[in-house]
């Protein structure tokens, strides 16, 4: 499992759900493997307001990973404004701060970017445990795949 | 608005209309239906431009095809009187292009020796580049629409190529039979990325499936670009331990192999193993956390029978004090199971409604499909959320049963009645059964404007000319308690 889906799970238990406590889910013990994947800036940019900053910063912290800023990065820190000043356009102003508007297929990802693609979306648990902060229950992650079933006692 | 021929496939004729007006909503692009008939695969619209045409007919699955129309007529006179009329004006822009020139027919057809003679009376558009089968600058042609065993035909269109669509391709690349990893119940690769069009995937959007067995629905939408995750109550069928439908297959079967084998694996987020009433996902709960949703869209195909094991986290009985103990003090032993009791698939549906409402972002889709008996007695009941809008309901029909595709809009803030989004968020916190809401929220519904709308909608497709029914689907219907099927 991808590390962003650690962005959207919480404890399965419903009366868990309402403590702020149950996320992020704590990663134990935990495998992780890097599995390369292509950088997709559109995605980033969709995902960059939905994501939980704080707590996917006390993630990174807990599996021992780079630190992330303290702040998120906005959406135009993912990629490299190409101040090219176009030749057609010599009316520009040099000084002019507005980011140039490059076709979005062309844009190149900041290192912000790379980062947070890394993170997010080649860095994988692969085995380990996932325990929430709220009743310290144990979801298992065996072979990449998280197992959220609850026992008997837990439904 | 130029007027353009969409060359559709005579198939699933009830999700049609659908996917292309979901396609233009999509692209933001108008799209007006001047002529359309389940019966008949050529329908004619109005489009702003070449490429609008292009970005909806391109991903589409049911078109095969959209030509600029050049003219349309009865008989061959007819059409040639026409072709000079509407179009002259655009000849001399293709004067030296290298073109291309065919004919089809539609349940009939004309001998090569008579097509090269339909293609030579065309002569007059004056066409002086050379003429080339294979990637010609310009392509033209001539559609020939029969009445079954009837000689002649009844109607002809003649249009300029502007876009060919993927479902060929698509279909071919997709198909089940030679998926690496499938099971009983894999929907049709056709079918799931049909359900993607209709669920508006593009790059960049997040989609989930919460039933996704052998994945066919995340794999439609990554294949639209949608980065994707699932997840299933049965960890063989993510797990992939489970076998194949396929015989003979050895070794690991599983969901990521199915990325793999498309090359997908960058859009794949992962599976999971939970059930949807319990599950692990956020669900942002305060009304004014609503638009904390985080999901684009949630394609399913949920589990209604007994082969696709439709059950849930929990014991029949509540349990004593003694075997509450002996589940406390066995579930880390490997090989145990957790409970799980049968539920009603009524009450599944709805859970999945408050499941979208509570997760999707504004505007965000759910397509979901249902299964229904043809059983005259029951009556159709499309499951309804207050903070939902059902955009659309296709149907697919078989001898005794049916299923239909609903596909809803998650609404925007501003456009929940007051109140309306606490009621139901409050009963999902509660994990009241759904289903005894269901007075509320049809009282609810049937305030609402658009749900009006729609009926009317549905009657209007009833009324259009009945199909023969060879090898096809029902015309689409929808009104609560109706029914509209073609008999088999
Ligand atoms: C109709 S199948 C979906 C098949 C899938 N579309 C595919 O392409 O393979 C329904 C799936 O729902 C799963 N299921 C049944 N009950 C469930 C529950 N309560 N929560 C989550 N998944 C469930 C079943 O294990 C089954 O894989
Ligand atoms: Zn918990």
């Amino acid at each position: 499992m991808k590390l962003l889906t650690l962005n959207f799970l919480t404890c399965a238990i419903k009366t868990c759900k309402t403590n702020p406590a149950s996320f992020p889910l704590h990663p134990r013990n935990a495998e992780l493997e890097i599995q390369e994947a292509d950088i997709n800036l559109p995605f980033l940019k969709n995902i960059l307001p939905r994501l939980m900053w704080e707590e996917i910063r006390t993630i990174a912290r807990e599996l021992g990973l780079p630190d992330l800023p303290s702040t998120p990065p906005t959406p135009t820190d993912l990629s490299i404004s190409t101040s090219s000043t176009a030749p057609s356009n010599p009316d520009t102003s040099l000084d002019t701060d507005e980011p140039s508007e490059a076709p979005a297929g062309e844009e190149t990802p900041s290192q912000t970017a790379l980062d947070l693609h890394r993170l997010l979306l080649e860095t994988c648990i692969q085995e380990g445990i996932l325990v929430c902060g709220s009743c310290g229950h144990e979801y298992a992650v065996k072979e990449g795949v998280a197992n959220f079933l609850l026992p008997g006692h837990l439904v | 608005m130029p007027t353009y021929l969409v060359r559709l496939a005579q198939a699933h004729e009830s999700f049609r209309k659908v996917e292309l007006r979901a396609l233009a909503d999509l692209y933001d692009v108008g799209l007006e239906f001047l002529t359309y008939d389940e019966d008949s695969p050529y329908c004619l619209v109005d489009l702003p431009s070449d490429s609008a045409a292009r970005s909806i007919i391109s991903r589409s699955i049911l078109a095969q095809g959209v030509y600029e129309l050049w003219g349309q007529g009865a008989t061959y006179d007819e059409l040639h009187k026409s072709v000079k009329s509407i179009s002259a004006s655009r000849w001399s822009q293709y004067e030296q292009s290298s073109f291309r020139f065919t004919v089809e027919g539609y349940r009939g057809g004309k001998l090569a020796a008579e097509q090269r003679d339909i293609i030579e009376s065309f002569s007059y558009l004056d066409f002086q580049g050379p003429p080339r089968m294979r990637n010609p600058d310009v392509a033209f042609r001539i559609f020939e629409d029969y009445d079954l065993d009837v000689p002649t035909p009844k109607f002809l269109y003649f249009g300029r190529l502007v876009a060919e669509s993927g479902r060929n391709e698509a279909k071919k690349v997709y198909d089940l039979k030679k998926r690496h990893y499938i099971s009983t119940t894999s929907m049709d690769a056709e079918l799931t990325l049909l359900t993607a069009n209709i669920a508006q995937v593009t790059p960049g959007k997040l989609f989930y499936d919460p039933f996704m067995g052998t994945g066919g629905f995340p794999i439609a939408c990554a294949h639209f670009g949608a980065v994707v995750f699932g997840s299933d109550i049965d960890g063989r069928t993510i797990r992939g331990t489970g076998g194949s439908a396929r015989r003979g297959q050895t070794g690991k079967m599983d969901v990521v192999g199915n990325f793999k084998q498309y090359g997908l694996t960058s859009s794949y987020l992962g599976g999971f193993v939970s059930d949807l009433t319990n599950t692990p996902l956020r669900v942002p709960v305060s009304a004014s956390s609503a638009s904390g949703g985080f999901l684009d869209g949630i394609v399913c195909d949920p589990p209604y029978g007994i082969r696709e094991g439709l059950k849930v986290l929990g014991s029949r009985q509540a349990l004593l004090e003694n075997e509450r103990q002996s589940h406390e003090d066995q579930y880390k032993i490997p090989g145990y199971i957790p409970p799980k009791r049968p539920y009603s698939f009524i009450a599944l549906l709805d859970d999945i409604l408050a499941f979208a409402v509570a997760t999707l972002v504004e505007n965000g889709r759910l397509s979901m499909w249902m299964p229904t008996a043809n059983d005259e007695d029951t009556e159709l009941v499309i499951p309804s959320h207050p903070c939902l809008q059902l955009e659309s309901v296709c149907v697919q029909a078989f001898n005794k049963w049916s299923r239909r595709l609903l596909t809803y809009r998650r609404l925007k803030e501003s456009e929940i009645p007051k109140g309306a989004l606490e009621i139901a968020t409050k009963e999902y916190e509660k994990g009241t059964r759904a289903s005894d809401l269901n007075g509320f929220r049809r009282k609810y519904f049937q305030g609402f404007k658009e749900f009006n709308n729609m009926r009317k909608e549905f009657e209007r497709m009833k009324m259009a000319p009945a199909n023969d029914g060879i090898e096809k689907d029902s015309t689409a219907e929808g009104g609560l308690g109706q029914k509209s099927e073609t008999k088999h």
